[in-house]
């Protein structure tokens, strides 16, 4: 049987049909998941999308992070589930601790919608054991807070336990804190990311398939258990 | 607070009203007394006000719009299956699919708070794709500023572009193209047009009427505020002085989160079949969603305007007929559905209320509390306002501005001068990387974008099994409509259209946005009336149905009216978005061909802009024939695997569009003038009707054989080169240009402006 991986769709979000998609396109089975409902319906694996939940009105992931579906993903992350969050998942997962620091705004104080090339750092995650450390891979990029800051002693923390997951390469969109693009817990199974893997899933809509290798990761990650 | 009841205004007939500042006409108030046999009450004068501006009734464009109708393209019967008077037209494009699309204009919001004004006018032209029971797929926006350097375009543009991502953006809807315009007759009074594409099933298809005496009138959504009070009497139907930003009150506030819910709650009552009828709150907000609902349906409705959530509690029944507050849905319910209907509601959160029932009374009745404030027939309000064959004429000066032509402007005429020509026409701001304003854009979202900015058109699937997508394009040269407003709109059609074919796409049908100064100035009442039989010709002519349209006018700032600006819209359909053609150079030593013949055509060019800051003579000859037959061939050739890639030729002419395919892959090429040919009117003219096509040598036999069988004139001009550090356009016996020199002068304009 197919490995079921939920897609989280709060009021606000906006991925989350290409979530979905990109979960299909790895072979798994997307399951559609409620704000509001605390079940996670037995899925194996759990995706926040990209969006802006409840209207982000007061910090971006502040109030998703207090919903009934994320006390069950926040369980769940600690009994070591895979999750990974995009773009407002990775905002979300910071909100809810399951992962250090957090994201402001571009500092060019503008949102930005780009291809992005990203060095993958870490190939041990639930999330990229499909890629090889040193990857560079292009995918699209869309935020308008996705500056990633935290205090010296985690950021030093997150480099020498090798966290960190992706890192942008030649030129930093939004400010991140040493070049960081996305990070991981320190069981590996949570994974933040600011860019979109599921926007680089089919050559037709995406500038690559480099993000597939995130979705097809999970499913291996969920085989070798 | 007393209220001004029906009652009291039968008995105070004198009583003053202020008509002349809602934006009423004497003979106007006096029309609304005769209809109603008595004084309007202050509720009434409030809804006819909105009813009867310029923005809602088309009152001095209507005569002229007809035309839309009247000349109906030969294919209407077949591709339309909702046409012009409703919120947006309907297009049939196959697999038992519709899709609907219109563009708005947000003009005066827009210069008086370009933020929340641009916003609006994007959350404004969703909930028109909404309210035909289409989830909306795509926005575009078609864009005019000030001169690029000018202070006040540092103002406008960096706002404008931040209200249409950032609203854009949180709905989820993929920003696929749209244009960026600057010219100093926009500097007062800058065009902000925004476009939704929307997919709906036939069975889906919702209009706008209440039918079935007792049915529910349920407004759901946001709260009503006192925003946007006279939006469209006041704001957008008058034409600016110098206090412009004294009218902040007058623009609505968008929240663009409360219409992503409104989105998705709506979807859910469709699939549900849940709503007779519904209708868009916008321009003039509860007086034209109820009014127009009754109208178009049995006649009749009853309203508790006291039932309205407010978000503020002091607002007078007047205001909240005239609120235009943003991100609200009037529908028509049945009572036995009622109970479904609110449950949809409220898993999205969106607020919804009973406020009026379906009636046998052939009136619009609202009451406040108990008393009855408004009695009126709806068709009188929604319908049957007034309507002006307002003067026009040609104006003196026309003659003399097509007489000035650019013959007499100095060209370029040695290798270095072209080479330097062409570096400063690629940095000019109209011709310059318009990646500053489309990054700030998301255009990947729902995953279906398979061409966007800066590619002829906009390319979106529609159905995933099948590949089905369609393609939209927008154009409009304020520069050409100037010079001959007739032939203006006709080459905007063509351009549009044309742009759809070079995706790969067949034209289906036009929408449009018709962008003009005051209607009471008869030389501008001309240019419209010019530019509509020009577009209506023209879509007959090229069989593009018209689905629908927005006229907006008043565009001036004092006696100075803007460029005539027809924004046309096409949208086209490809039945396999696999076999789109993209515009940049790929495989180095493919044919690079020019379709269409070349003239000596730099009247209103960029170049004639740019370089001499002259505008005079006649625009570019239009052949619509050839048009279609040009179409015919960039369709076939993309079904065919013929084409690798193409581009249209037009603003900038032939080396713009050899500059933007080598940008957008990285790849140079190697062109050849052709012999005979002076080398400015090959590369600067701006003939219509001619594509640059990239065959693979394996298909060029085949090409040219099509092009041939069709009498399309096919010119080879050159190879695809290579990509790497020393790409480079090279044009032979001319001049050479680095792309990394070219994307220097290209991406660095908007940015140095802006940021």
């Amino acid at each position: 049987m197919a490995a079921r991986i939920g897609v989280v769709t709060f009021p606000g979000s906006l991925d989350d049909r290409d979530a979905r998609r990109a979960v299909a396109a790895a072979g798994a089975e997307p399951v559609a998941l409620w704000h509001d409902t605390p079940s996670l319906s037995g899925v194996d694996a759990v995706v926040l999308p990209g969006g802006f939940s409840y209207g982000d009105y007061l910090r971006c992931g502040a109030i998703a992070r207090f919903s009934p579906v994320m006390e069950s993903v926040i369980d769940a992350a600690h009994g070591g589930m895979p999750v990974l969050g995009i773009c407002n998942g990775f905002q979300i997962l910071c909100e809810s601790h399951l992962l250090p620091g957090a994201l402001i705004r571009n500092d060019v104080r503008r949102f930005v919608c780009r291809d992005q090339w990203l060095r993958v750092e870490n190939d041990r995650t639930a999330w990229t054991c499909h890629y090889e450390a040193g990857d560079e891979i292009l995918v699209p990029l869309k935020n308008g807070e996705g500056g990633y800051v935290a205090d010296e002693r985690t950021l030093d923390m997150l480099e020498s336990e090798g966290r960190v997951v992706a890192r942008y390469l030649h030129d930093n969109p939004n400010g991140s804190y040493r070049d960081i693009a996305g990070i991981t817990n320190d069981t590996g199974n949570v994974v933040g990311l600011m860019p979109h893997p599921e926007h680089a899933v089919e050559p037709l809509t995406g500038p690559s398939t480099d993000g597939l290798g995130f979705f097809t990761s999970a499913l291996a990650a969920l085989v070798r258990g | 607070m007393t209220v001004d009841t029906v009652k009291n205004a039968e008995t105070t007939p004198d009583a003053a009203q202020p008509h002349a500042e809602l934006g009423l006409r004497d003979d106007e108030y006096a029309r609304i007394r005769e209809i109603l046999g008595r004084r309007p009450t202050s509720s009434e004068l409030a809804m006819y006000s909105v009813m009867w501006s310029e923005h809602c009734s088309y009152k001095s464009s209507k005569v002229h719009l007809r035309q839309f109708g009247d000349k109906q393209a030969p294919s209407a019967a077949d591709v339309l299956l909702v046409g012009i008077g409703e919120n947006a037209g309907v297009v049939d494009v196959g697999n038992g699919l519709a899709v609907t699309f219109k563009i708005e204009s947000h003009n005066h919001p827009s210069y008086v708070e370009p933020h929340q004004g641009a916003a609006t006018g994007v959350g404004g032209i969703v909930r028109d794709i909404l309210s035909m029971g289409a989830r909306p797929v795509a926005v575009m926006d078609p864009l005019r500023f000030g001169a690029a350097d000018a202070p006040d375009t540092r103002r406008v543009l960096p706002g404008v572009v931040a209200g249409i991502g950032s609203y854009g953006n949180c709905l989820g809807l993929p920003n696929i193209g749209g244009e960026v315009v600057f010219d100093p007759t926009y500097l007062g009074n800058p065009l902000v047009n925004a476009l939704c594409v929307g997919v709906v099933p036939h069975d889906k298809i919702q209009t706008a009427h209440a039918s079935g005496v007792g049915n529910l009138v349920v407004l759901f959504g946001a709260k009503t505020g006192g925003d946007g009070i006279g939006g469209v009497s006041v704001l957008a139907s008058e034409t600016f002085d110098t206090t412009g930003t004294s009218k902040r009150p007058s623009v609505q506030v968008g929240d663009p989160f409360a219409e992503k819910v409104l989105i998705e709650a709506c979807q859910e009552l469709f699939d549900g079949g849940l709503v007779v009828g519904i209708q868009d709150l916008g321009g003039a907000g509860i007086s034209c969603a109820t009014s127009e609902l009754a109208s178009n349906g049995d006649g009749g409705m009853h309203v508790w305007l006291d039932r309205v959530p407010l978000r503020d509690s002091t607002l007078a029944p007047e205001e909240i007929l005239m609120s235009e507050s943003q991100e609200r849905m009037c529908a028509v319910v049945e009572p036995e559905q009622l109970d479904a209907f609110m449950v949809v509601c409220r898993k999205w959160d969106v607020e919804a209320v009973v406020i009026g029932e379906v009636t046998a009374t052939s009136r619009l009745t609202v009451e406040w509390h108990g008393e009855q404030i408004v009695d009126v027939p709806p068709r009188t309000v929604a319908h049957e306002g007034p309507v002006y064959e307002r003067p026009y004429a040609r104006p003196a000066g026309q003659d003399a501005v097509q007489a000035d032509g650019s013959a007499r402007l100095e060209r370029p005429t040695t290798p270095e001068q072209l080479r330097a020509t062409v570096l400063r026409m690629v940095a000019s701001p109209n011709l310059a990387s318009k990646a500053w304003v489309t990054d700030q854009y998301d255009r990947y979202v729902l995953g279906n974008t398979v061409l966007a900015q800066p590619e002829d058109s906009g390319v979106v699937r529609i159905d995933e099994d099948s590949g089905l997508g369609v393609a939209v394009s927008t154009d409009g040269n304020g520069r050409w409509s100037m010079l001959d407003p007739y032939e203006g709109a006709r080459l905007a059609l063509a351009e549009a259209y044309r742009n759809v074919a070079t995706t790969g796409a067949k034209p289906l049908a036009v929408t449009n946005c018709l962008n003009f100064g005051s209607p009471e100035d008869p030389s501008v009442m001309w240019q419209f009336a010019e530019s509509v039989r020009g577009l209506a010709d023209a879509c007959v002519e090229l069989d593009v149905p018209v689905t629908g349209g927005n006229v907006s006018f008043y565009n001036q700032t004092g006696d100075a009216a803007i460029l005539p600006t027809p924004v046309v819209g096409v949208l086209g359909v490809i039945d396999d978005v696999e076999r789109r053609t993209p515009m940049a150079f790929g495989l180095e030593g493919e044919s690079i061909l020019l379709l269409g013949g070349t003239h000596d055509e730099l009247d209103g060019s960029e170049w004639a802009h740019v370089v001499h800051g002259h505008l005079g003579g006649r625009p570019p000859a239009v052949d619509l024939a050839l048009e279609r037959k040009l179409a015919e061939i960039l369709v076939a050739g993309s079904r065919d695997g013929m084409l690798s890639a193409a581009h249209d030729v037009s603003s900038g002419g032939l080396v713009q569009s050899l500059v933007e395919m080598a940008l957008r892959g990285g790849v140079g090429a190697r062109v050849f003038l052709p012999d005979g040919v002076d080398p400015f009117v090959a590369l600067f003219s701006e003939s219509a009707g001619r594509v640059v096509a990239v065959v693979p040598r394996s298909e060029e036999v085949r090409f040219r054989d099509m092009c041939t069988a069709r009498h399309v004139p096919l010119t080879r001009i050159g190879v695809v080169g290579t990509a790497g550090p020393t790409a480079r356009l090279e044009v032979q016996g001319q001049f050479e240009l680095p792309l990394q020199e070219l994307r220097r002068a290209s991406e660095a304009t908007l940015p140095a402006l802006f940021d």
